[in-house]
């Protein structure tokens, strides 16, 4: 009898290990690389790190057998910082997988040495639609929202809504031109005009001579084609000049949840945005959602950390089915699956590596109209997946076909 | 403000401790070239390319007695140019690495000219002011990719023949342009033209006196070290294939100031033991993410106050023999 | 709609009363830099990090002790005043004998310290600071709307940097001020305390860098790298004012911020860099700066 379990034990042990053979090193290595302390903490930052645990917790990895270790490094938004911990992790940490990577500049040099080392990037907070059109490899996926698709979501749906003439406020990396272009481009298709623009240096502290020439433009909607601290600012300052009291409105072309906490409904509210997760938009998200916020002081997750769930989830998942973690591999499974979780529902990923889901158009709530702290959007509209982001044959990617 | 910094070592007579120099070089030399069998290679690197940055700019304070700071326009706008060569005009790397050594002594002689004429302070403010307009004409400049930088630098093959991708190589290239600099560093130093520096900085009236002429030495101090600055700069951009404006930034400046000061001004071997001090700190450190500034700047005061000579200083101070 | 250059006389005049608002904080903050360098020989690098503690003090007087904007202009200069004797009373004053230069490479170091810091502390993204209720609101003057606050801060700054340059060119401490600088020794000899002396004007120098800090942050956001960039500009102007001139720093600041304006209108791409141009040609030309005294 215990020479027979002693056999199956080890049978299945031997089993065990022949399928975690194909892992290297028998480990997961996850990296999540992002702004830990400068102006994308909030909104990505140690909550990142917070949601990719509750992913490797729901997959039940301990479980499974599979040991999964998580890394973590502050990218500090500079492409060198950025592309030489990538450079590190794959060579020396031997880390698998890197996730998340908000800031543009540095999404695209560490895409690059993910392609040399033949590893996998999972992009959930950077914006560049680039990356899914001419820089986009077999070994890259991006999850959460682009720039493409911001800007047709806010854009059209303000031109529908009779703010057709535009003045864009730009702040001038290579980043806020892509969404200013992006912009740009829906807002004409749409019959709108764009009566001006001024790139602002990159970050911003001062916006009143921005401002004057917004207002003195007379455009019904301000754009603003930039993010975090500088969207804030613009916004801020806005309100000291009576800007809206001018008639005119401010449409925030990259915002998130936690921009909006940091301005304030007395400031924030009217403001139109596009985002790709809510947390309190449906009971799956809601009950996420408060799983994440005890996780997280209390405060509730923004799309960016969502994306790192889901994206940290579908990558084990198929990893799992692979039995192997092989970087353009389980690129290509991930393509393959179908994905599925309480944070983005159904969704696909696609040929030039991007996630297909519903994105949203919010509008920020009165003070009067909100119940209590993170409770700030009412939803405008929902786009359905198909349609929310840029057609595969547009982007100018070699993957596809 | 008298005209006599004493901000570098006061140095025995160079014959005396050419022994002890002769074994530093070889220790420095023994480790470069053994350490990559058991340290990170590109780490390595990384150290060896700084250290000829500070090196250079070790030239111009410790020798020249000229503190510069905006040394970051040379080696920032060379990585630039370096990348650019590289990338768009298809130049193979040793031409890369030239273009970038030959751009930043051309703008080291600009420079040089309008910041030469005066000294100290004001030396070191117009220095900051001119890179700083350096700094924002590459925030400017469509070639330089602003904040994305130039990215996907390919290292191509040195002489069309050996293939820089792989590490080894790239190594051994890097290894013999930090050797070579910093080589001729020394040599400049012990020559007649070091000595003439040397007198400049110690009794500029006296050394006018007796017949140099002053600024023209500076100046060709000043172009030295900026091309030397410049040859580091294109360097680093081939083995990390990626130019950005970090390497033109301020901040840049003043951690070349920071490696030199803690690895010993006016010291020979100094910045490259300053340089490997910086670099490992900010890499170990790097999990710390804001720590990394505070122990900078602690580093900073503490050196300042009370240990001025630096690393190198301080030994060589109790060998009672130049390092 | 009268054009001037092709730019509508509306909105140049806009830009001109920014730029002057601007250039008071130019004024402000160089006006202290100027105190110290004119007066004591230091290079105040540490002047940019000071400028965000005085701002992060009405922070934190308002969201912590609930005192408002106006405790904030006397109290957050005195508190980092007191820091600023306190630096200057163990580190700075081992430094006087040597070049000046270590002065500056401290001042350099403490700002990089106080900087991270405070970086650590609060991360980088900044926190608010509402505009005090009574300076709320805007007169529209025709050409342009103008928030009252930004009104006020023109009117105060103005009014600091006359008071301070009154003292010390006119009365009677001041000129001990000034004579303690040029000869330590023989004001020593008349009895008067001259290391006390420097350390309260250096005091005074980091008061006024915080004083301006307070003004900032209402309008800009209070973050810890707020002095890091607008230093290296400070640094310009007073050069360009002339490193010992208090006059030539406030007139510096107040033209520059003034320039500033005119040319983000014209060409914007420059605006950060023509106070830089500026200042190299000045250097060239007039090496002791524009009003400043050969030393």
């Amino acid at each position: 009898m215990t020479l027979k379990r002693t056999l199956v034990a080890t049978a299945v042990a031997a089993l065990a290990g022949a399928a975690h053979a194909q892992i290297s090193d028998g480990v997961i290595r996850i990296g999540v690389m992002n702004d830990q302390s400068g102006t994308y903490a909030d909104l990505a930052g140690p909550g990142s790190v917070v949601a990719a645990r509750m992913a490797v917790e729901d997959f039940g990895a301990a479980k499974k057998g599979m040991k999964v270790e998580i890394l973590v490094a502050d990218h500090q938004n500079k492409p060198d910082v950025g592309s030489n911990i990538a450079r590190q992790w794959y060579d020396v940490d031997k880390v698998d997988a890197i996730f998340d990577v908000p800031t543009s500049s540095v999404v695209l040099a560490v895409n690059e040495v993910t392609k040399q080392k033949n590893k996998a990037l999972i992009v959930s907070t950077g914006a560049t639609s680039d990356l899914t059109g001419k820089a986009c490899t077999p070994n890259s996926i991006h999850w959460t929202y682009d720039t493409w698709s911001l800007a047709n979501g806010t854009g059209s749906a303000i031109v529908k809504t009779g703010g057709d003439t535009w003045f864009f406020l730009t702040a001038d990396y290579a980043f806020g031109h892509a969404l200013e272009r992006d912009t740009e481009a829906v807002v004409l298709k749409q019959g709108g005009k764009v009566l001006g623009k001024v790139r602002h240096p990159f970050p911003t502290a001062d916006f009143s001579s921005f401002l004057l020439q917004a207002q003195a433009s007379k455009a019904k909607i301000i754009g603003l084609a930039n993010a975090g601290a500088d969207t804030i600012n613009a916004i801020k300052q806005g309100a000291e000049f009576g800007i809206t009291r001018g008639g005119q409105q401010f449409a925030g072309l990259l915002v998130f949840l936690t921009d909006v906490h940091a301005l304030g409904l007395e400031k924030a509210q009217g403001l139109l945005l596009t985002e790709a997760f809510y947390w309190d938009l449906n009971a799956q998200t809601r009950a996420w959602s408060q799983r994440f916020a005890k996780l997280h002081k209390g405060a509730m997750p923004t799309m960016a950390q969502a994306g790192v769930y889901s994206a940290v989830l579908h990558y084990l998942k198929a990893v799992e089915a692979l039995k192997s973690d092989d970087g353009p591999k389980v690129i290509e499974q991930m393509k393959k699956m179908p994905s599925e979780d309480p944070v983005f529902g159904k969704g696909r990923v696609r040929q030039d590596g991007r996630h297909v889901h519903n994105m949203y158009l919010f509008e920020v709530k009165k003070p009067a109209e909100s119940k209590g702290p993170w409770d700030y959007y009412k939803l405008r509209a929902t786009i359905p997946a198909e349609q929310a982001f840029r057609p595969e044959k547009e982007g100018g990617c070699p993957l596809v076909k | 403000m008298n005209g006599r910094p004493q901000l570098a070592t006061r140095l025995a007579a160079p014959a005396a401790g050419l022994r002890q120099q002769r074994i530093a070089l070889a220790a420095m030399v023994a480790f470069f070239a053994l350490a990559p069998a058991v340290i990170y290679p590109v780490f390595l690197m990384k150290v060896m390319c700084f250290a000829l940055f500070a090196c250079a700019f070790n030239l111009l304070i410790g020798y020249g007695g000229l503190l510069s700071f905006g040394h970051a326009m040379f080696f920032g706008g060379a990585a630039y140019v370096s990348a650019h060569a590289a990338k768009v005009w298809g130049f193979p790397p040793e031409l890369a690495i030239l273009a970038a050594t030959a751009a930043a002594a051309a703008l080291g002689l600009v420079t040089g000219a309008i910041a030469i004429r005066r000294q100290g302070i004001y030396f070191a403010m117009i220095t900051l002011a001119l890179a700083q307009m350096v700094y924002f004409f590459c925030v400017q400049a469509p070639f330089t990719g602003g904040e994305d930088g130039i990215q996907a630098v390919p290292r191509g093959r040195l002489f069309g023949i050996v293939d820089l991708g792989q590490t080894g190589a790239i190594y051994a290239l890097v290894f013999a342009v930090f050797i070579g600099g910093f080589l001729l560093i020394y040599r400049v130093i012990h020559s007649p033209f070091g000595q003439v520096l040397k007198a400049i900085r110690e009794n500029e009236p006296r050394a006018v006196s007796l017949g140099y002429n002053a600024d023209r030495y500076k100046l060709l101090a000043f172009v030295l070290s900026a091309a030397l600055a410049g040859l580091a700069g294109g360097t680093k951009a081939l083995v990390f294939q990626l130019a950005s404006l970090t390497d033109v930034h301020w901040t840049m400046s003043g951690e070349v100031v920071l490696m030199t000061l803690v690895g010993g001004l006016g010291t020979v071997f100094g910045p490259v033991v300053g340089a490997l001090v910086i670099v490992a700190m900010a890499n170990y450190l790097a999990q710390l993410g804001a720590w990394v500034t505070v122990v900078q700047g602690l580093i900073f005061a503490v050196c300042v106050l009370t240990f001025r000579r630096g690393v190198v200083g301080e030994l060589a101070h109790w060998l009672r023999k130049p390092l | 709609m009268t054009e001037i250059f092709g730019v509508p006389t509306q909105a140049l005049f806009g830009q001109l009363l920014i730029g002057l608002i601007n250039g008071s904080f130019y004024a402000l903050l160089s006006l202290g830099l100027a105190v110290i360098f004119g007066l004591l020989n230091i290079i105040n690098f540490t002047h940019g990090a000071q400028y965000m503690m005085g701002a992060f003090c009405a922070w934190f007087l308002l969201n912590k002790l609930g005192l408002g904007y106006g405790w904030a202009l006397v109290l957050a200069p005195i508190a980092v005043g007191a820091f600023g004797v306190l630096i200057e009373r163990t580190m700075l004053r081992r430094l006087y004998h040597l070049d000046h230069l270590y002065g500056l490479l401290l001042t350099f170091g403490l700002a990089l310290v106080i900087q991270g810091l405070f970086r650590h502390e609060f991360g980088s993204s900044g926190l608010p600071y509402a505009i005090p209720k009574a300076l709320e609101g805007g007169t529209n003057l025709g050409f342009m709307y103008l928030p009252n606050y930004r009104a006020w801060v023109v009117g105060f700054s103005l009014a600091v940097c006359l008071a301070t340059w009154f003292v010390i060119e006119k009365t009677r401490l001041g000129s001990y001020l000034r004579a303690a600088t040029e000869n330590p020794q023989l004001v020593r000899a008349f009895g008067i305390n001259v290391p006390r002396m420097i350390t309260l004007t250096y005091g005074f120098g980091v008061g006024l860098a915080a004083l301006a800090g307070v003004m900032a942050a209402p309008i800009y956001t209070v973050s810890p790298l707020m002095g890091a960039d607008l230093i290296i500009v400070v640094f310009a102007v007073v050069v360009i004012g002339g490193m010992g001139s208090i006059m030539g720093s406030i007139v510096t600041g107040f033209a520059l911020g003034l320039i500033e304006g005119l040319t983000k209108v014209f060409y914007p791409e420059a605006s950060n860099t023509v106070i830089f141009i500026i200042m190299a040609i000045v250097l060239m030309i007039r090496p002791a700066g524009l009003f400043g005294t050969p030393r």
